[in-house]
């Protein structure tokens, strides 16, 4: 994984005094609350319900365990115990008091962390495949880039007053893992013309209140060019994009204004006067950044059947919570962060220690977060996935669900963020609690059940095959269900059923979708194609035809 | 008093005046003047033909590409920052700086604080009008961060780290 030199060093260390001098500043009155609120937010720090929230950015969702053991211990020290990690691989603590974050920063930047631009009108964490370097359908490994362009975006001096967040993601596989169509920038690498690769830059994706699937601006650019022409995307946003109103400030509003030919002859006018710039990327700086991804000491060894153990439980975990890896003899395994009775996403100091552990002894010493709020072992030797299941099933850590209805992602909603309409970590509990058959759960197959707790789409509803977003009704907690979303290289916008339901009868209803889609698949067929195929109607028309028994 | 200002890194008294401070009395011609945009383009050719030195307030809302014939007969170009969440003022100093090779004082105007000014220097702006508490962190603030990642108007550098 990437490592810091002299220079990513000292800008962290000066980063942090920075905010400590701003914080003193705040404390003794020298700036006011929205003054504060500027510059806070530029370092991952809201006001939230109950206490500030912190965010923390986990680059491309990749840690080291020494890393994670830090987040542990930061949970512990400053928080209660636990620590959120969310749908952009970051993580988030929801404890922290404010006088605390400068000391917070300084312990994250003795480990090469920081919580710069995790929030605020700027360039954020660049997301990325959370199988990157591992899977077998990779054209090339996409963290390099991912790097490349964390290095320029951060204190990036033109772009951070942007009129809004500005999310990029890469990928660089077929398969999208990184909900690329769906973020302001998609950088895919693709092939060229002449076999080389080079990136299709998509523009305009976003959830929110607005959902827009991003449009391809350019279908190939040559690598060496990326950071010129991404610069000038956000200078025709940073100059074009709307100020005057919060909720249509996002670059898919100025995208869908302008019509994505005249939104790209603009880009493509200001590429061509900065192109041949200071920000080529020559192919030795393109190396260099390779040189920290370069696989680890792999061991020569053959695929195994593992799944062919007595041991039923761990051939269910085996199949659902482990996944292919492009060198014989290994997997990589999903640590599950999704458990019945604890949110989405969370893991208490204590795990975080052991996950740290464990990935010394079978991972190489690296962890990733995925964009579906659990953690990957990447590296695991497939004859130790057995012991390996078994500390991570003592430590609630391997419910076998990956992939599956319970393995929902969750925004904080009401109980933590002062944006949320609703809960939604409890709904995910009814959900747990009505859905705890495995057969049926296996039965039912892939299924993506996204959900958020207001219209800001933390939980990326919009893209659930089943997408649950809570609303206020009358100051009661009532959610709104779409179906057939998908946050893929198909990605698409999930349709609303009909009236929205109570909490209670969320279970209910998602049951009933479910039993429509029983009666009417096909062989082999998935969720989302049924829906695709029969259209809303035949669901709709289930869910509403008698009300939920009390 | 005149008004001081941060320029070049030094707090001096400002020896600009804008015309609408001035009412319409055209003052000495030592202090220069600085216009409204609209004002500008309204008489453009009179005040071409005039002595004395110019300069203009650029809105965000206006472009650049809009000054541009005329950038030379500007020894002055304020950017105004209506509000702390203001950012077009940077895409702008950086246009002016590296695409039109504007050589004249350019100028943050309106709300500057010490917290913009390293980025706002970076973009090119080598003039602050910031409130008298601020003039000594602000001084300090040019130093906030002693690298960069990015290739920018007052370092030069070529994104492919050399300084590594």
């Amino acid at each position: 994984m990437y490592r810091y030199d002299a220079m990513d060093r000292t800008l962290v260390d000066e980063r942090v005094a920075q905010f400590r001098d701003q914080t003193r500043r705040f404390l003794a009155g020298e700036l006011n609350e929205d003054e504060f609120r500027h510059l806070r937010l530029r370092n991952g720090l809201y006001i939230q319900r109950h206490a500030p929230m912190l965010r923390v950015a986990i680059p491309y969702g990749l840690l080291s365990s020494a890393q994670l053991r830090v987040l542990g211990a930061i949970a512990r020290r400053y928080d209660r115990g636990y620590g959120h990690f969310t749908t952009r691989q970051n993580i988030q603590y929801n404890w922290p008091k404010l006088e605390d974050v400068p000391d917070i920063l300084a312990e994250l930047a003795a480990v090469e962390m920081h919580a710069i631009q995790t929030s605020g009108n700027c360039i954020r964490n660049t997301t990325s495949d959370h199988l990157a370097g591992i899977t077998p359908d990779e054209l090339e490994d996409p963290r390099p880039w991912c790097e490349i362009i964390r290095q320029w975006s951060t204190f990036h001096p033109e772009f951070t007053y942007l009129p809004r967040k500005f999310k990029i993601a890469v990928t660089g596989a077929p398969q999208d893992r990184a909900a690329s169509l769906v973020h302001d920038v998609g950088v895919h690498i693709v092939r060229g013309p002449n076999g080389e690769h080079g990136f299709e830059i998509l523009a305009g994706g976003g959830l929110g209140r607005t959902p827009i699937i991003g449009q391809v601006v350019r279908e190939f650019l040559p690598r060496e060019h990326l950071l010129s022409y991404l610069e000038a995307v956000l200078r025709v946003y940073n100059l074009e994009g709307r100020r005057d109103n919060l909720t249509k400030a996002r670059i898919k509003i100025l995208v869908k204004s302008l019509g994505i030919e005249e939104f790209r002859r603009r880009v493509e006018a200001e590429w061509e006067l900065i192109r041949d710039g200071g920000l080529r990327v020559d192919e030795a700086e393109v190396a260099r950044m390779g040189s920290f991804f370069t696989p680890p000491a792999y061991r020569k060894l053959d695929d195994i059947e593992p799944a062919s153990s007595k041991d039923a439980a761990f051939r269910a975990w085996y199949r659902y919570n482990t996944a292919e890896h492009k060198v014989p003899g290994y997997r990589a395994v999903y640590v599950s962060l999704k458990k019945a009775d604890v949110a989405p996403g969370d893991a208490t100091d204590a795990q975080m220690e052991l996950i740290a552990d464990l990935a010394d002894a079978y991972g190489f010493g690296e962890v990733r977060v995925t964009h579906t709020q659990n953690l990957l072992l990447a590296d695991v030797e497939q004859e130790k996935t057995f012991e390996l299941w078994r500390t991570l099933q003592a430590a609630g850590l391997a419910t076998p669900n990956i992939g599956t209805l319970t393995d929902m992602i969750c925004c904080p909603g009401l109980d933590f963020c002062s944006l949320a309409n609703a809960g939604s970590i409890d709904v995910a509990k009814l959900i747990n609690e009505r859905f705890d058959d495995y057969d049926y759960l296996y039965d039912l197959g892939e299924l993506d059940v996204k959900m958020s707790g207001c219209m800001n789409a933390c939980g990326h509803h919009h893209v659930g095959n089943i997408g649950i977003l809570g609303v206020d009704k009358g100051g009661e907690e009532w959610y709104q269900i779409t179906i057939g979303g998908a946050a893929g290289a198909d990605a698409s916008l999930g349709s609303v059923i009909g009236p929205s339901v109570a909490k209670a009868d969320v279970p209910e209803t998602i049951a009933r979708l479910l039993a429509v889609y029983v009666e009417q698949r096909r062989p082999d067929e998935r969720f989302l194609d049924t829906v695709r195929r029969l259209g809303v109607k035949p669901f709709k028309e289930r869910v509403y035809a008698a009300p939920v028994a009390a | 008093m005149p008004r001081q200002l941060l320029r070049d890194g030094r707090v001096v008294a400002d020896d600009w005046r804008y015309l609408d401070d001035a009412g319409d009395d055209v003052p000495a011609s030592a202090v220069g003047l600085i216009l409204t945009f609209e004002r500008w383009l309204a008489d453009k050719a009179t005040w071409r033909a005039a002595s004395g030195r110019l300069g203009v307030v650029l809105s965000p809302v206006h472009k650049v590409e809009q000054l541009a014939p005329d950038l030379s007969r500007f020894d002055l170009i304020a950017a105004e920052f209506p509000g702390p969440s203001e950012g077009r003022g940077y895409s702008q100093g950086r246009l002016l700086r590296e695409r039109y090779q504007f050589k004249g004082e350019l100028r943050a105007t309106g709300y500057v604080r010490r917290d913009q000014v390293f980025f706002l220097a970076r973009c090119g702006f080598n003039s602050f009008e910031l409130p008298a508490g601020e003039m000594a962190g602000a001084r300090k603030a040019f130093h906030t961060f002693s690298a960069e990642y990015q290739p920018s108007n007052d370092a030069g550098l070529a994104f492919k780290l050399q300084r590594r």
